[in-house]
């Protein structure tokens, strides 16, 4: 095959998981055009990669969770009154940052357990059974912050979370130089395990990529790696919002696809029954992937609260549903058992580029939620119409 | 007019990638019971698809006369109005209505703009006159077996005027009697004058009912066989079907080597909480090593939950008595500890609890045995391809590759992929329950040879079946259900389809 038809089959093969990068490109460039190359400064990125945090770990643990058929609406007002906990922590009870953020993670994947155990064990719906939930933690966090109000946070390294960078070693031409190595790094990891993996396909006689189309992913990746940190140099570096998000990303991409945990929770998305048939206890993925929404939400509650410097009072407020909006936008079903975490990410930053372009046009807000809605539905009529012809 | 109320001429489709009809030919005279037959993938289905309009007109080739006339059917309601009626093998009822509800269904009978549920009770308890199914009209459809959803199947489609009535493998999911029950009410609608086109694999049945047989391979018509000038026998289809001779249906085994007892059930009693009475009831079975034991019975007699409650019980019946594996007793609290037992279970319902329908053939062969392809918790995916290369090859799955999506293959390949993954988990026991339902001649030669070929190498099968023939063709001895109970047990001497069918029916 030559090098053109070969590329053509790969995006046919494909077309769900590049269209979404697609539209991601495509939308970035719309907004750079239209402001003037405004949308894709270092500053502009660098904020707008912050605001997605806190949603794009939400909408990793909820690509899960309706990976295996079920939703989880509690998140939002979970992480807002998680958020107050470690407010109230770090404040009212001088814990120290070490102590609280393990805390609360582990306390988020416990409350996570609880939805996990009503749901699979005692058998409520989810929607149901997390939708008590954020009733429940909707007052608890009114609850919580009833006396005080609004909790300003004035410790420098829980607030760094949501604001601070990794520090810089020195400056070159005003290139943030410690983010320079780090997407050096990330390049060279990138290649060296692609080119492994190619090297051990081979090892067993399977079928690879052709050199030329494996060289040109190979640029083509690095240079949009090298691209977006070079941007980010230019401002302030790296932020720790970005470095957490990676860190989530690259745990959850490994445990889904490499792992048998992995896999499991696919099966178990793909066939329950035939799923239990084959040995695998239902029950405790279920837990173990409500316990991880649990705890991811817990994370999105210390992102948020950080990057806000305070604990507020509606904290949380429909993070559930721009969550579940970003994990279809990146390309989960209902139907259970496909979803990517990638796409989740994906999915989570064209909703926050969205929104971030908007504001630098200045377009209402209430086209924004608009044409927020018409995107969502957009990427999942895409999804539903690439499946049929797939099919 | 001509005396064809179908002619079908030169249709050809293609998919993608594949040429599923080329230039098929497919006449049905008015008034007649035509049996449509060929392996899985030989194109029946896609055929009817074309003809019923769920390949709109313009997405094949060819020209369809129905009724004289040349059709250009864009949807099924086209097809339908012109007084064709489709029933498929997934039936299409809705389990929490009633009979009535369902016969007009999408055709409700009406007063104005109300729906006139007095009329459609009247006529639905005619309909049910017709197709002789007792119930009242009122009866939930879930309340009904297999056999009378069919029924019911069939009286919708009589109540919209058909002339051509197409049955997808009406009785692949029937017992004996209900089957039987099937094929006498099709004659008796040919009486009425309907003409009928009936696929099946049943060949005994099609040899009783077909006035005509045509024989699709590799999405072309190979013949039409006409049983009144004596053409029709089981021999001449099957050698049509497959291309080759099959000697006999089920492969000699020539060296019996038994061993061993391996399992012993007694006493064992299985009561399912929800339906409040004893699925299994006293049961007391052994298998030993390197035999096929056929449990016979009929559906609904305990089979299949005599086979759940040895499988690590995943339906939660309380169970009682003793179960012994190499003379140890065995408690099996979920399935994944009767999977490292050494026992596997091939479900009945391979799409619906057997397979991950979304997910490719590799993942599939390694779904109840992720251990064999990963350290730690960490999977080798390039080990599973080799695993799913093994297994593919071993069992003569047909499909482009190993990352076809399992949803997308036929029934018999379906089966081997379902059978592949019982088989990478190492069982020394392996249960299976009606492995060859809906699956061709063709495919089901390769199952029996490769049970033969496990049985060689040591491993026992408890072959759960409704097919007579099967459970004397496959056997080393039978046991018969019937009401959750052992009604008896036959050695191959003693056992035919009449002793079977006398202990199944007590």
């Amino acid at each position: 095959m030559n090098f053109f038809g070969e590329a053509k089959a790969l995006v046919k093969a494909n077309i769900r998981d590049y269209g979404m990068y697609i539209a991601l490109v495509v939308i970035m460039l719309t907004f750079t055009i239209m402001t003037n190359g405004l949308f894709m400064s270092s500053r502009n990125i660098s904020n707008l990669l912050d605001s997605a945090g806190y949603i794009a770990v939400l909408a990793v643990g909820m690509t899960l969770v309706i990976v295996i058929r079920h939703i989880d609406l509690s998140v939002g007002f979970l992480a807002g009154f998680l958020g107050a906990i470690a407010a109230i922590f770090l404040t009212q009870m001088g814990v120290s940052v070490w102590i609280t953020i393990p805390t609360i993670l582990i306390l988020g994947a416990l409350i996570g357990m609880v939805n996990g155990v009503l749901v699979a064990k005692i058998g409520i719906p989810a929607f149901v059974a997390t939708l008590a939930g954020m009733l429940i933690f909707r007052g608890a966090l009114l609850q919580v912050t009833e006396k005080t109000g609004t909790i300003i946070i004035k410790d420098d390294q829980f607030n760094a979370i949501g604001n601070g960078f990794i520090p810089s070693i020195m400056q070159i031409n005003g290139l943030h130089l410690l983010t320079l190595l780090v997407g050096l790094v990330g390049i060279i990891l990138f290649v060296y395990n692609e080119i492994s993996t190619r090297r051990n396909k081979m090892t067993y006689g399977f079928e690879v990529m052709s050199n030329g189309l494996f060289s040109v992913k190979l640029v083509l990746i690095s240079a949009i790696i090298g691209y977006i940190t070079w941007i980010l140099a230019g401002y302030n570096g790296l932020s720790w919002t970005v470095i957490i998000m990676i860190i989530v990303v690259v745990i959850y991409h490994f445990l889904t696809t490499k792992t048998v945990l992995g896999r499991h929770i696919y099966a178990v998305g793909s066939n329950p029954e035939a799923a239990h048939l084959s040995g695998i206890n239902v029950q405790k993925i279920t837990y173990i992937v409500f316990g991880s929404m649990g705890m991811l939400a817990a994370l999105s509650g210390i992102l948020f609260t950080s990057r806000l410097q305070s604990a507020t009072t509606t904290a949380g407020t429909l993070f559930e549903l721009d969550a579940i909006a970003a994990a279809y936008v990146g390309g989960v079903s209902s139907a259970g058992g496909v979803g990517k975490v990638t796409g989740a990410i994906i999915g989570a930053i064209v909703m926050a580029c969205l929104s971030s372009g908007m504001n630098l046009l200045g377009v209402g807000i209430s086209y924004q939620y608009m044409i927020r809605g018409g995107v969502l539905a957009g990427a999942v009529i895409f999804d539903v119409m690439t499946r049929k012809q797939r099919a | 007019m001509s005396e064809y109320i179908l002619e079908m001429n030169n249709i050809s489709k293609e998919f993608p990638g594949v040429k599923a009809l080329s230039n098929v030919n497919f006449k049905v005279k008015k008034g007649e019971i035509h049996c449509l037959v060929g392996e899985n993938g030989a194109g029946k289905s896609t055929l009817m698809k074309v003809l019923s309009g769920v390949y709109p007109y313009g997405n094949y080739t060819g020209d369809i006369v129905f009724k004289g006339k040349v059709q250009q059917f864009n949807e099924i309601t086209d097809s339908v109005k012109a007084g064709i009626g489709i029933i498929y093998q997934e039936l299409a009822l809705f389990p929490d209505l009633t009979v009535y509800e369902n016969i007009f269904a999408g055709n409700e009978l009406k007063k104005g703009p109300f729906v006139d549920w007095n009329k459609t009770i009247v006529h639905a308890t005619g309909l049910l006159e017709k197709v002789k199914l007792k119930v009242t009209p009122e009866t939930l459809i879930k309340e009904l077996g297999v056999g009378k959803q069919q029924l019911v199947e069939i009286a919708k489609a009589l109540s919209k005027d058909v002339n051509l009535l197409i049955l997808d493998e009406p009785t692949a999911a029937l017992n004996e009697d209900d089957s039987e029950n099937l094929l006498v009410l099709i004659k008796e609608l040919q009486n009425q004058g309907i003409s009928c086109i009936m696929i099946s694999h049943k060949l005994k049945e099609i040899i009783n009912i077909a006035d005509k047989v045509t024989v699709l391979r590799d999405g072309q018509t190979i013949c039409t066989l006409d049983a009144s000038a004596g053409e029709v026998s089981e021999n001449v289809i099957i050698k049509h079907m497959v291309g080759r001779d099959i000697e006999d249906i089920y492969p000699k085994r020539l060296d019996r080597n038994i061993g061993e007892t391996i399992l012993e059930l007694s006493n064992w009693t299985a009561y399912d909480s929800q339906l409040g009475r004893n699925v299994v009831n006293n049961v007391q079975i052994e298998v030993k090593k390197g035999e096929i034991i056929g449990i016979a019975g009929l559906m609904g007699s305990g089979r299949t939950e005599l086979a759940l409650s040895i499988f690590g019980n995943p339906k939660n019946y309380k169970l009682q008595g003793n179960m012994k594996m190499y003379g140890n007793t065995k408690v099996l609290k979920h399935t994944s500890e009767a999977i490292k037992a050494g026992i596997a279970y091939v479900t009945e319902d391979r799409k619906g609890d057997g397979l991950f329908l979304l997910q490719d053939i590799k993942s599939n062969v390694s779904a109840a045995h992720l251990k064999g392809v990963s350290k730690r918790g960490i999977l080798n995916l390039n080990e599973e391809v080799k695993v799913g290369t093994e297994y593919k090859d071993s069992l003569y799955i047909k499909a482009s590759s190993l990352e076809q999506i399992v949803g997308k293959l036929s029934g018999g390949n379906q089966q081997k992929v379902s059978l592949g993954k019982w088989l990478f988990t190492g069982p020394k026991i392996l249960i299976l329950d009606e492995p060859t339902r809906g699956i061709d001649v063709g495919a089901k030669f390769e199952i029996y040879t490769i049970m033969n070929e496990l049985i060689k190498e040591g491993m026992s099968i408890i072959m759960i079946s409704s097919e007579l023939g099967e459970v004397l063709g496959m056997s080393d001895r039978i046991y018969v259900m019937a009401e959750g109970s052992i009604k008896g047990e036959l050695t191959m001497e003693e056992a035919t389809q009449e002793t079977i069918m006398e202990l199944a029916t007590q």
